[in-house]
């Protein structure tokens, strides 16, 4: 480029604005946002409304940021108008974007510049033509109530109950998505004598999928509510909405229940929300139970602790027992992540006597899922009564599982192992699950053995070197005189995982020989393996063997007829020298 | 059966409801009083596509061939029209072809000076919605053809419709465009690289307004959820969710979501072999958002509550009419699939239709229809005949008006019938070049069955079953109806005088 005048510094910036408006916009957002916060200037994105989703999301978030690029929280007026045009886009996701970098940016207005442009733009919103507009209003509500003049926040609360009661479904959405915040930031009586109304109507929308959000809004009125007002206020609502027609409506109770729980109160719970529970445990429909059902230890664990048990007893294990052998396997793997929990809360004699049928019976249920569920969890039934009361009916399930047909759920069980062996003790694993642990090696499925590898990674990391030693490293090392290239190249992976585990001395005087006896194989997938397995071990071995023993075979490697091994050979010399 | 039946109106439909007025002015077809002249032809559009080709720019070269080869009689297999959807407001049209292109046509602005031209529509966007694609891991070839198309009520200053082939469902935004970014730094007014050092000082591109341009964009593309050929796509009043209809299923997908939906009914049995019925159309109901229809190819609808349960394999209601021994026949039960279904606008009733009748259903009764009407009872004695040359397969619609008080379907001859049902008077009509004039007055038709045949009859045996009016719709609350007949569409409107 031509000349030191400054020019050509010109120029990154032209191609910078220029990419900004371009019309065939590229993925390139952050150049273009980049050039924007150079070029803070609002003229340009004030008719941005054109552009691609993803510029407009970006746009919308990066405004929020913009304060101290327009001159501070005086001049942040100015960012509205731009913002105001995103708020009202049909993308849900800028829109939302715009929204958040609304209420991020109220805050850097002074209480005057909150009612001379902030309020306005709320109003304008809450106001307009189409609903995307309006379902912004709703989350900007909050944000400027409280620091706004009396008169204007008995128009702020004029406006929420308009879009409260909103022809479009969208708009009565955010209302009641918006519902439990706006409570939150309104004075105690408008509290009682606004919300509770608006709760209600809500709550009993003609669109289940207004009703249902209702619910979320619960939890928040609830806890800005006195305990008095509670019943007559809160309870009858809450009560439709767990026996609503509408299942998604009674979904989204299970779902929420602990927090309802925690909103309500200890009475409340025990004489509403125990036999609701009971309810939704038992529920026509599938996935109500399943909520309800991932739900059973938080909502034991918060029973007031005084008849925690009595309770337990009484109401919620009949409903449990039901679970388990519940038609649905979604229900019952549900269940099955869970359950275990109990254990803690009803201690020791409980768990033996109504507990452990119910785990024993799960471990041999049909769905490899809810198998899996109560294996991973056995750590909290450890503590309570020790392992040794299940292992009888542990190993059955564990070896089912390993013998699983889908290799997921083969990968899945893998996975815990190294929890199991933990759990169970060195003597019962080298006894039981050992033999497991090797066949996976030679799984026909890559991933399976691959996973096998790194279990044997952690086996060792828990049981130590010398476990590794006389029971693994044999079998392992035994693999590379295997017929079929796959077990031998297995050993070499094998190899790489576990030398840092095992350490030098038995990486350097078992395995190194093994592998570079490999270099010979006739298989070149296995000699570039070698070499890559040379590279991996390098580190742990000690540099007389890496000259005498490592580097000649590499440089044998290096001229290897194959392209590969040959690369792979170079690749490990250079980094080892 | 009455002969000529005059079609009229009362001069007050001319009212149109004011902007954003929810409660349209409902009118009578046909009023009785007999003071109005019928139903006028305002626009036909033949292969409705690129009449301002610009848009598409040069580049499509194969259209524009197309077009010299076009003689009146001749059409390609990728114009012929296979939907037509006018949007909630009546103001745009859609309709869809077997090349996988969807026309939008706009309302003309009512004049005062003109007001006859109250119902013409004019070409507003043109797109290719669909390309032909390949399974490569079935081998199947997948058509273009748009088979369905569903306009989501506008939300804001653009429109929103749906369109869908065989497989996948595309959310389209149609919008306008009216400004566009002048002064670039790199590049010159017409459009070249500016040398860089020749850049010595920086400007900011500012938008210039520019003639007004009319863009489509995909904004959601909704695919690999079907096995089976789509043949219905329906927008909730919820305004979030739609459904979309295959041989087999039912699946539920959000419209915010395209890589996840979930299947909502599924018929298919365990073995294949022991299929005895398909899901032929499916709609949702135009309030209720939990409750939707499905249709099958035995006849009967299904009535599903989807607050019940999350699966709704299960129906609530089931509406059948238990079959006449005494018509029985080898077509019986070909004849008895049911090739659209629709709720009513006030969402009291279902209509359906098969291949020789359209039936009325009151939800609150399931074991029979309240009303039916004969599209062309004519061809009972024709089956034999029209299941050889596979017409008995044929797939027609139904529609209703916006008052739900006439009901119009399609027939053969590019005939297509409406119904009073207040009246129980019927008409039937044609749409073709021949009387295709502007604001010519359709004249009424009849069909005559065995040998004596009256002067303006046309006899059973003359009709031309190559020209069938599968898809119509109706104007959400005038009386302007849509007409497609092969590659032509046409336009009516009741005369105003």
């Amino acid at each position: 480029m031509a000349g030191a005048d400054g020019d050509d510094s010109l120029y990154p910036i032209a191609v910078l604005i220029d990419e900004l408006r371009n019309e065939d916009v590229q993925n390139d957002t952050e150049t273009q946002l980049y050039s924007l916060k150079m070029y803070s200037i609002i003229h340009i994105f004030y008719n941005t409304i054109y552009d691609e989703d993803e510029v407009l999301l970006a746009l919308a978030e990066q405004l929020g940021n913009f304060t101290m690029l327009v001159g501070g929280p005086e001049y942040v007026h100015c960012l509205l108008p731009p913002l105001e045009s995103l708020a009202t886009v049909e993308e849900t996701v800028v829109r939302d974007k715009a929204v958040e970098s609304l209420r991020k940016i109220s805050q850097e207005h002074s209480p005057v510049d909150l009612e001379v442009h902030f309020e306005p733009l709320v109003k304008r919103l809450a106001s307009g033509d189409w609903f995307t507009s309006r379902t912004s209003a709703c989350g900007l509500f909050s944000v400027c109530y409280p620091r706004v003049s009396s008169t204007v926040k008995a128009e702020i609360r004029q406006h929420f109950r308009t879009l409260c009661s909103d022809d479009t479904p969208m708009v009565r959405r955010a209302a009641a998505s918006k519902l439990g915040e706006f409570a939150k930031v309104l004075e105690p009586e408008y509290v009682k004598s606004d919300i509770i109304s608006l709760f209600t109507a809500l709550a009993s929308d003609e669109q289940d999928s207004v009703r249902l959000l209702a619910v979320e809004a619960c939890v928040s009125i609830a806890t800005l509510l006195p305990q008095e007002d509670l019943e007559t206020l809160v309870m009858p609502t809450l009560r439709q909405a767990a026996e609503d027609k509408s299942w998604r409506v009674r979904y989204m109770v299970a779902d929420k229940f602990s927090e309802l729980q925690k909103a309500v109160g200890s009475e409340i719970t025990k004489n509403d929300l125990v036999p609701a529970f009971q309810n939704l445990l038992k529920d026509c429909e599938a996935e109500v139970r399943a909520a309800a059902a991932n739900k059973v230890k938080e909502f034991c664990e918060n029973l007031p602790e005084d008849n925690r048990e009595q309770i337990i007893m009484t109401h919620i294990l009949p409903c449990v027992k039901e679970l388990v052998s519940d038609t649905n396997q979604h229900v019952k793997s549900a269940l099955a992540s869970v359950i275990m929990g109990l254990s803690t809360i009803l201690g020791k004699d409980n768990t033996i006597e109504h507990l452990l049928p119910l785990f024993l019976a799960q471990l041999k249920d049909e769905c490899p899922e809810v198998r899996l569920n109560i294996i991973s969890n056995l750590d909290c039934v450890n503590e309570v009564i020790g392992i040794r009361q299940l292992s009888q009916s542990l190993l059955p399930a564990i070896v089912e599982l390993a013998e699983d047909a889908k290799w997921r759920v083969r990968l899945a069980i893998i996975e815990y192992m190294p929890l199991l062996a933990g759990q169970l003790g060195v003597e019962f694993f080298d006894e039981k699950l050992n033999t497991l642990c090797m066949a996976w090696l030679i799984d026909h499925v890559y991933a399976i053995r691959e996973a096998a590898t790194c279990n044997l990674m952690k086996l060792v990391e828990k049981f130590g070197a010398e476990w590794a030693q006389n029971t693994i490293v044999p079998k392992v090392l035994g693999m590379a005189n295997d017929p079929n290239y796959l077990h031998r190249m297995t050993t070499l992976f094998c190899i790489n995982a576990l030398s840092e585990a095992c350490g030098q001395e038995i990486t350097t005087k078992q395995m190194l020989p093994v592998v570079l006896k490999m270099s010979n194989d006739q298989v070149a997938n296995v000699r570039f393996n070698v070499a890559k397995s040379l590279q991996k071990i390098g580190p742990v071995l000690d540099s007389n063997a890496l000259q005498t023993e490592v580097k000649p075979v590499l440089e044998k490697l290096a001229t290897d007829s194959d392209m590969d091994v040959k690369y792979f050979a170079q690749e490990a010399i250079t980094l080892q020298s | 059966r009455n002969e000529q039946i005059p079609l009229q109106h009362d001069g007050s439909s001319r009212l149109n409801p004011a902007p954003g007025c929810k409660a349209p002015r409902w009118f009578h077809w046909p009023p009785a009083d007999g003071t109005g002249a019928g139903w006028e032809q305002v626009c036909r559009f033949q292969d409705p596509k690129p009449a301002d080709l610009s848009m598409e720019e040069e580049s499509d070269t194969r259209k524009i061939n197309n077009s010299f080869l076009r003689d009146h009689n001749y059409a390609t297999e990728a114009d012929i029209i296979s939907t037509v959807e006018f949007n909630s407001t009546g103001e745009l049209l859609a309709t869809g072809d077997k090349g996988g292109r969807v026309v939008v046509f706009q309302r003309e602005q009512e004049s005062k000076t003109q007001p006859h031209r109250r119902g013409e529509y004019n070409v507003y966007s043109t797109f290719q919605s669909h390309e032909p694609e390949f399974d490569y891991l079935k081998s199947l070839e997948i058509e273009e053809k748009i088979n369905k198309i569903k306009w989501l009520p506008q939300q804001n200053a653009a429109y929103f419709l749906l369109s869908t082939n065989d497989k996948t469902v595309k959310l389209w935004k149609i919008s306008e465009r009216d400004k566009r970014p002048e002064g670039y730094n790199l590049k010159d007014e017409d459009g070249r690289i500016r040398d860089p050092s020749t850049i010595t000082s920086l400007r900011v591109p500012v938008l210039q307004p520019m003639d007004l341009m009319v863009e489509a964009t995909a904004r959601r593309i909704f695919s690999n959820a079907h096995t089976y050929h789509i043949n219905s796509i329906s927008v909730n009043s919820d305004l979030q969710t739609f459904i979309s209809t295959d041989d087999l299923r039912v699946n539920l997908w959000n419209l915010e979501i395209t890589d996840r939906s979930f299947n909502i009914v599924d018929i298919k049995p365990a073995n294949m072999e022991e299929l005895t019925e398909v899901i032929t159309s499916a709609e949702f109901h135009p309030q209720q958002c939990h409750t939707f229809a499905y249709s099958s190819s035995k006849g009967s609808i299904r009535l599903c509550d989807m607050r019940l349960a999350a699966l709704c394999d299960k129906h609530c209601k089931y509406f059948e009419e238990p079959e006449d021994p005494a018509t029985r026949s080898f077509f019986s039960e070909i004849i008895s699939s049911i090739s659209d279904v629709k709720f009513s606008h006030n969402g009291r009733y279902l209509m359906t239709r098969d291949y020789l009748t359209v039936k009325v259903w009151d939800l609150q009764m399931e074991n029979k229809p309240v009303e039916t009407y004969q599209v062309h009872d004519y061809l009972r004695g024709k089956l034999c005949s029209l299941y050889e040359n596979d017409c008995i397969f044929d797939k027609f619609e139904c529609v209703w008006n916006g008052s739900d008080s006439v009901i119009m379907t399609g027939s053969y001859n590019n005939f297509f019938r409406m119904f009073d049902r207040n009246t129980k008077r019927d008409v039937t009509l044609e749409a073709s070049r021949e009387n295709s004039k502007p604001r010519a007055i359709l004249k009424p038709r009849k069909v005559c069955v065995g040998g004596k045949r009256r002067k303006d009859e046309i006899s059973v045996d003359s009709l031309d079953f190559s020209k069938k009016i599968l898809h119509t719709t109706w104007h959400p609350y005038e009386n302007i109806i849509a007409v497609a007949a092969t590659n032509n569409l046409y336009i009516f409107q009741d005369k105003v005088n």
